[in-house]
């Protein structure tokens, strides 16, 4: 494991350095014609069709659940389709699986990371293809080869450093390495960005363009579209399992490609791209959403009196002093962070997962215990509430993770409707279903939850509906104080919209709200003021307006800012 | 819509089971076959021994009674994500406490009072067992797996110790019999049924799994129980207390095995013996496996261990009775592996229906 001085040299055809392609043909690198692909009784895969040029950087978008992961899947030889061809270079390869789609040269970089934690980068690189000495693992060749391959492509990471130790930017490097390292020509990434801070996408953004300029190609999953318009050279819209249309990135514009994926007019509100609709000034992104506002004055009239309590109330609705949350052994997660929020406003939380938020979140909802510190909400101290106290005295909680915290996914959606307020539909211990199913037909009403039925389990619908779910149930009672954690995660574009317009209609009628996200354009687009979460301490704490990608971005990764 | 949405929840709850004995049927066939026995006879004498008369049907509802205490039992516990393993040990406890009970009562105290008394010594006897796994899960995390099985050696060795050395009755391995509380038989009312131990008790059983269906699906402790069952972290987020949780449902699971014993002991012998509770505690973990976790796929499921069990007598003169053990295991097997496939078959088709 010592750093052995490149004794052993770099092999010469240290693999996957993507020697730049002999003669490029006119015909397409990658066609998939007519893809058809079900799953049990869901149809996945309709009518797919994508045509990848060589050397361009594809972008396939589509909302959640439109098939455009299964049809990579199908393409990196993980499925079989039911019907339709794929080709590569002009050759049929319908239904291969994994092991001759490496061979050719099809790599897929899945958006969960593949890597074993306790080995060191080299390992988990040459794992199941390790150079030997004798019977034993050759670590020092296995380094040198990383390390020369990281040093071809831009991709540095330390071969020999845990896998466990490495940043969620550096682990995926590894894995975009791993793929390389097979001898990858066509990669394919998998919402690459999700867990990426914004120097960390630029860096990717590099390593990709220096990929593609050296004959590799790339088709990148993704539903951002300010990814799409800065990086791809071409644009494939999926819908339904079907493919919508093919178009040149510099044709089209964010808008129409919403539409596309939608199916009708989006009003982006600076969701996707902020410098594409000028909503970048200190003022909220103003209210008229098109979609929902009405239903959401219905629901939020009968909860408190008025939007003008600012003179009555001066006081904060949450206030969050010295707060310390112990995380494993000795550990702390979050680490003295205090905070107010004010009636009607937005305080949004930005920064790298896994710097303290989940945990922060998580005391102030009494799922954590705190070491020290307090929790005041509105007059009352709620430190040592559990629970249910604390969402009686008026807490709302929307879990960043609604499959495990959010919904229990095997009850009908009206039980769930009442999960954390038990107590208000029981009498002597017996629920009261009568009161269940009016509320559960109530709340799928005004929260255009789809399919409208209240008897349906939780985890029948799409994933929008099921925060839809989860959003009716907080939001659909009496609060003052709102935590959204992650609110609009794997939630398609019309729905973000839909969860957007409640945030700040919330808001707007005096209530405080706590926005946790790692989608910095999302904690841009909604927050009056943004605090930058690193290593479990606000790094910065700045107004919206001072705020912005290039300011935040040094203080997400560390680099900038001492806690002030 | 919503009849679709019913008919898939129909089809993942009984069409696994039935595909589960199709593939037993068939294995038990082959097995017959092997004993160079015709499958047809073999299963025509099983079923005359067991529905084809009053006596043998009496036997099938005795030990269906026991089966269904038991496997509602598992069922509770499987109900709140936990595998309770020692029916068996809390059914032999619930069985003493009853008949401790009905040792101290009086002779000639009426049934009306004795009887309830008796039974809620069997529950509460249950319940202790069952509290103890509960306890040491929800205050340490222990395994009630492992708990619950050590704990079964633990109280049946306990037990035999007591009757041995102070309830014991000459050259027996049984305490003495009770002073009341004894409940009254079938074949009081019927008198075909004479000579077999079904007994009032069965009516017990319809009512307590009557009772759990209530608790579990209309009261906000079930709603409670079966959400940290599906998912604790949810429960949590709900309010819901999961370690209070784990210690409710073993110590109630405890106490709906104990009241199984109250079938032998009030039913049947009117005395509590070594050995009366033998086998049924780990049938109970089938018995809820087929029966779907359900109070009413419970009792059916009952029966159908009973019959097997009961029919094995029937048939030992053609093929030894082995093989209707082996026809249970195979039972258990099929469920095991069609459960599984079924419902993510049919989970499909139900989110097609609602997507």
């Amino acid at each position: 494991m010592s750093r052995e001085p490149d004794a052993r040299g770099l092999r010469p055809e240290a693999r996957g350095t993507a020697e730049s392609r002999a003669t490029s043909h006119e015909s397409p690198f990658l066609v998939a014609t007519g893809i058809r692909k079900r799953f049990g009784a869901v149809e996945a895969n309709r009518n797919a069709n994508l045509e990848v040029a060589r050397g361009e950087i594809h972008a396939l978008v589509g909302e959640n659940g439109a098939g455009k992961s299964t049809l990579m899947r199908i393409l990196a030889g993980l499925h079989d389709p039911d019907g339709g061809t794929v080709t590569l270079d002009g050759r049929d390869v319908t239904g291969w699986n994994t092991r001759q789609a490496i061979d050719a040269g099809v790599g897929m970089v899945h958006q969960h990371f593949m890597l074993v934690p306790t080995l060191t980068v080299a390992e988990n690189l040459v794992l199941g293809q390790e150079p030997r000495a004798g019977i034993r693992l050759d670590r020092a060749a296995a380094a040198a080869e990383v390390e020369a391959l990281g040093r071809a492509t831009g991709l540095v990471v330390a071969p020999n450093r845990l896998v466990s130790d490495l940043s969620v930017g550096e682990a995926q490097r590894v894995e975009v390495l791993k793929v390389l390292w097979r001898g990858a020509k066509l990669l394919i990434l998998d919402e690459p960005t999700a867990v990426l801070s914004p120097p960390e996408v630029k860096d990717l953004w590099q390593v990709l363009r220096r990929l593609t300029s050296e004959g590799s190609t790339v088709v990148l999953i993704t539903h951002k579209l300010d990814e799409v318009m800065e990086i791809s050279d071409t644009v494939t819209v999926m819908r339904n399992g079907e493919t919508i249309g093919r178009v040149a990135t510099r044709d089209a514009s964010p808008a129409a490609i919403a539409k596309m994926m939608v199916g009708r007019d989006v009003v982006l509100a600076g969701t996707d791209r902020p410098d594409a609709i000028g909503q970048r000034t200190e003022d909220l992104p103003s209210h008229g959403n098109s979609m929902g506002s009405d239903s959401i004055e219905h629901d939020l009239s009968g909860g408190e009196k008025s939007s003008v309590q600012s003179h009555l109330t001066p006081l904060s609705v949450l206030s969050v002093r010295d707060l310390n949350v112990p995380s494993g052994l000795g550990e702390h997660a979050v680490r003295g962070v205090s905070f107010e929020i004010r009636p009607g406003e937005i305080f949004g939380i930005a920064g790298v997962e896994g710097n303290g938020q989940s945990e922060l979140v998580e005391a102030i909802a009494g799922l954590r215990t705190v070491s020290s510190g307090s929790i005041v909400l509105g007059t009352r101290d709620i430190t040592v509430l559990d629970v249910r106290m604390r969402g009686d005295a008026g807490l709302s909680h929307i879990p960043e993770d609604r499959h495990r915290r959010g919904l229990v996914l095997d009850y009908p959606l009206e039980d769930n409707f009442i999960l954390g307020r038990q107590h208000h539909f029981t009498r002597r211990g017996v629920l009261d279903r009568r009161a269940i199913t009016a509320n559960g037909a109530d709340l799928v009403k005004s929260y255009d939850v789809r399919p409208p039925d209240a008897r349906l389990p939780a985890g029948a619908l799409s994933g929008g509906n099921q925060q839809k779910v989860v959003i009716a149930r907080e939001m659909g009672r009496e609060f003052s104080v709102l935590l959204a954690s992650q609110p609009t995660r794997g939630v398609d574009v019309g729905a973000i919209e839909f969860i957007h317009a409640q945030i700040r209609a919330a808001a707007a009628s005096g209530r405080g709200v706590l926005l946790v996200s790692a989608d910095l354009v999302e904690v841009l687009a909604l927050a009056n003021r943004i605090a930058v979460m690193y290593d479990g301490r606000f790094a910065c704490v700045l107004p919206r307006s001072e705020a912005s990608p290039e300011v935040l971005g040094p203080y997400m990764t560390g680099l900038a800012g001492k806690v002030a | 819509m919503t009849s679709r949405v019913d008919a898939g929840r129909f089809a993942t709850t009984w069409l696994a089971p039935i595909i589960a004995l199709l593939i037993a049927a068939i294995v038990g066939d082959v097995l017959i076959l092997t004993f160079g026995q015709s499958p047809g006879a073999v299963y025509r004498l099983l079923l005359e021994g067991t529905w084809g008369n009053a006596y043998g049907f009496g036997q099938v509802l005795y030990k269906a009674t026991t089966l269904t205490f038991t496997g509602l039992s598992v069922a509770l516990g499987l109900r709140a994500g936990l595998f309770n393993i020692g029916a068996e040990g809390q059914l032999a406890a619930g069985g003493f406490a009853a008949a401790i009970a009905g040792l101290l009562l009086p002779a000639g105290t009426p049934v009306l009072l004795a009887a309830p008394f008796c039974m809620l010594a069997a529950f509460a006897g249950g319940g202790v067992v069952g509290a103890v796994p509960g306890a040491l899960k929800a205050r340490f995390g222990a395994s009630e797996v492992i708990v619950t099985i050590m704990l079964n050696f633990i109280v049946l060795a306990f037990l035999n110790w007591i009757v041995a050395t102070k309830l014991h009755v000459g050259e027996s391995l049984h305490t003495p019999p009770i002073n009341a509380g004894t409940l009254p038989r079938l074949s009081d009312v019927a008198h075909s049924f004479h000579g077999s131990a079904a007994n009032a008790t069965i009516i017990l059983a319809i009512a307590t799994a009557v009772a759990v269906g209530w608790f579990l699906f209309r009261t906000r402790a079930g709603y409670d129980l079966r959400a940290t069952g599906l998912q604790p972290d949810a429960a949590e987020y709900g309010g819901i207390s999961v370690p209070r949780e784990h210690f409710r449902a073993l110590t109630l699971a405890g106490a709906l095995a104990g009241l199984g014993g109250v079938n032998y002991v009030l039913g049947y012998k009117q005395y509590y013996e070594e050995g009366f509770a033998a086998g049924s505690g780990f049938l109970g973990i089938a018995v809820a496996l087929v029966g779907r976790n359900h109070p009413a796929g419970v009792p059916l499921a009952a029966l159908l261990f009973a019959t097997i069990s009961q029919g094995g007598l029937a048939v030992n003169a053609i093929v030894p009775k082995q093989m209707v053990e082996v026809l249970t295991a195979v039972v258990i097997i099929a469920v095991a592996v069609t459960v599984p496939e079924v419902q993510r078959l049919v989970g499909a088709a139900r989110r097609r229906v609602a997507a």
